[in-house]
């Protein structure tokens, strides 16, 4: 499988740099990965309300509404009460479908798809 | 007293006592009538009637709340109770209908208590989504309110012959849903209700609205009719929420439905903004659009009269 070899290729490049730098594995495949993406809260909406990313992506979601929200993905992450300003981040490191809501106003919802990484470490 | 919205009324003996109702802000004043509460027109008027008891209803303080909406929603709490407290005919107890803080806070709950114990009234709480977003997910309240009540903080009582049930819709919410009050809740209503005679008049109260009156906006419970249905064969059933800031009434067969104004902000009607989110009005309109309510219960009659009071107007 090519997906699989890809992956293995970067499995070891990471424990390279792992070793390398002498940081946990999974320290070192977040941080080769450091792309960065923002979610604005704001009339009781997500923005975007869908979005891909790559593996190892964080995602920040800030509140600009007069009112504070969660940010919920059953089993997966859960934010402490945001009120207006207030910020959460989440790094997605494996791949998958994510859909999220705000526990306070179930009505809000959005998804996040997370690809996996190609494999190459820059 | 401002205008009168009793639109939605469709009986004629209940329009007569919803006509009573007026579009006031921090509390209603309930009046038991023979059954049915009713919320009395003008707190003036529901002193008039010292025959029933009366109880009030305050919603939505959201101590804590700072923003542009009302920079000093503790202050606008403070002149509610200042207005329950000026009341001619004492009001037998106070509800809370949830939303008594903005963030979970210690200190949010200490300075509601220390502000709505002013009144000197028993009060009776359920809590809002606003109330369990502490780290413990509502274990602050439920120190506070939850002594004898069942999970989230559920439980009835009597009192002057009406059976009052506080119910809680605002835990585990789902994604997309609304209100829920769970299966386990359910269970526990269907046996509270259990053996009691048909003509016992029923105040049920809880943050959401039990019915839905915004699903867009997720103003409603999902499994608010289960609760209903167990409260069909009542021949006197009163519904009472907060959480919309804002006045909505509706008789459906033998239930009336009524929300409360907040203390604290006025939200939009339904539809009329893009979002739910604190509704901005000039400084001098605000008191108009927050307040409270009595409820007056007269034995003998068959409804409550509720009474919707702004804190100004």
């Amino acid at each position: 499988m090519k997906i699989h070899d890809v992956r293995r290729g970067a499995f070891a490049a990471a424990l390279f740099l792992g070793l390398a730098f002498g940081l946990a594995l999974p320290g070192a495949m977040s941080a080769a990965r450091a792309e960065e993406i923002e979610v604005k809260i704001d009339n009781f909406t997500f923005a975007p309300q869908k979005l891909t990313v790559k593996a190892g992506t964080t995602v920040t979601w800030i509140n600009e509404d007069d009112i504070p929200h969660t940010v919920v993905s059953t089993g997966h992450f859960r934010s402490k009460p945001l009120d207006t300003g207030d910020k959460f981040t989440f790094t997605f490191t494996t791949p998958g479908s994510f859909v999220y809501f705000c526990s306070l106003h179930p009505h809000m919802q959005a998804s996040i798809t997370v690809e996996a990484t190609t494999g190459s470490l820059e | 007293m401002s205008a009168h919205d009793e639109d939605t009324a469709d009986g004629v003996s209940r329009r007569k006592v919803l006509e009573c109702m007026t579009w006031a802000g921090t509390g209603v004043l309930w009046t038991v009538a023979g059954g049915i509460p009713t919320s009395l027109g003008i707190m003036g008027e529901a002193a008039a009637q010292t025959s029933g008891m009366t109880f009030l209803q305050i919603s939505d303080s959201h101590v804590g709340f700072d923003k542009p909406a009302n920079p000093n929603a503790l202050g606008t709490l403070e002149e509610a109770i200042n207005k329950v407290k000026a009341l001619p005919a004492r009001p037998a107890f106070m509800i809370h209908t949830g939303d008594i803080t903005h963030l979970s806070k210690e200190k949010e709950f200490d300075d509601a208590q220390k502000i709505i114990s002013q009144a000197g009234l028993d009060v009776h709480y359920v809590p809002g989504e606003h109330d369990i977003i502490d780290d413990e997910r509502g274990r602050l309240y439920r120190d506070r309110y939850g002594k004898n009540t069942k999970g989230a903080g559920w439980y009835s009582f009597d009192s002057n012959g009406v059976h009052f049930i506080g119910l809680v819709n605002v835990v585990d919410l789902k994604g997309g849903g609304l209100g829920t009050l769970g299966d386990e809740q359910l269970a526990w209503l269907e046996n509270d209700l259990k053996g009691k005679s048909a003509s016992a008049p029923i105040v049920v109260f809880a943050h959401i609205p039990l019915w839905v009156v915004y699903e867009t906006w997720g103003w409603g419970t999902d499994d608010g009719a289960k609760a209903l249905a167990l409260l069909k064969r009542f021949g006197s059933v009163t519904v009472l929420n907060g959480h919309i800031h804002q006045v909505m009434q509706k008789v459906e067969g033998n239930v009336t439905f009524h929300t409360a104004r907040s203390t604290a902000f006025p939200q939009p009607a339904p539809g009329s903004a893009p979002s739910p989110g604190p509704l901005k009005v000039p400084d001098d309109k605000l008191r108009g659009l927050l307040g409270i309510a009595s409820v007056t219960f007269k034995p003998g009659s068959e409804r409550l009269a509720i009474v919707d009071q702004p804190l100004q107007g």
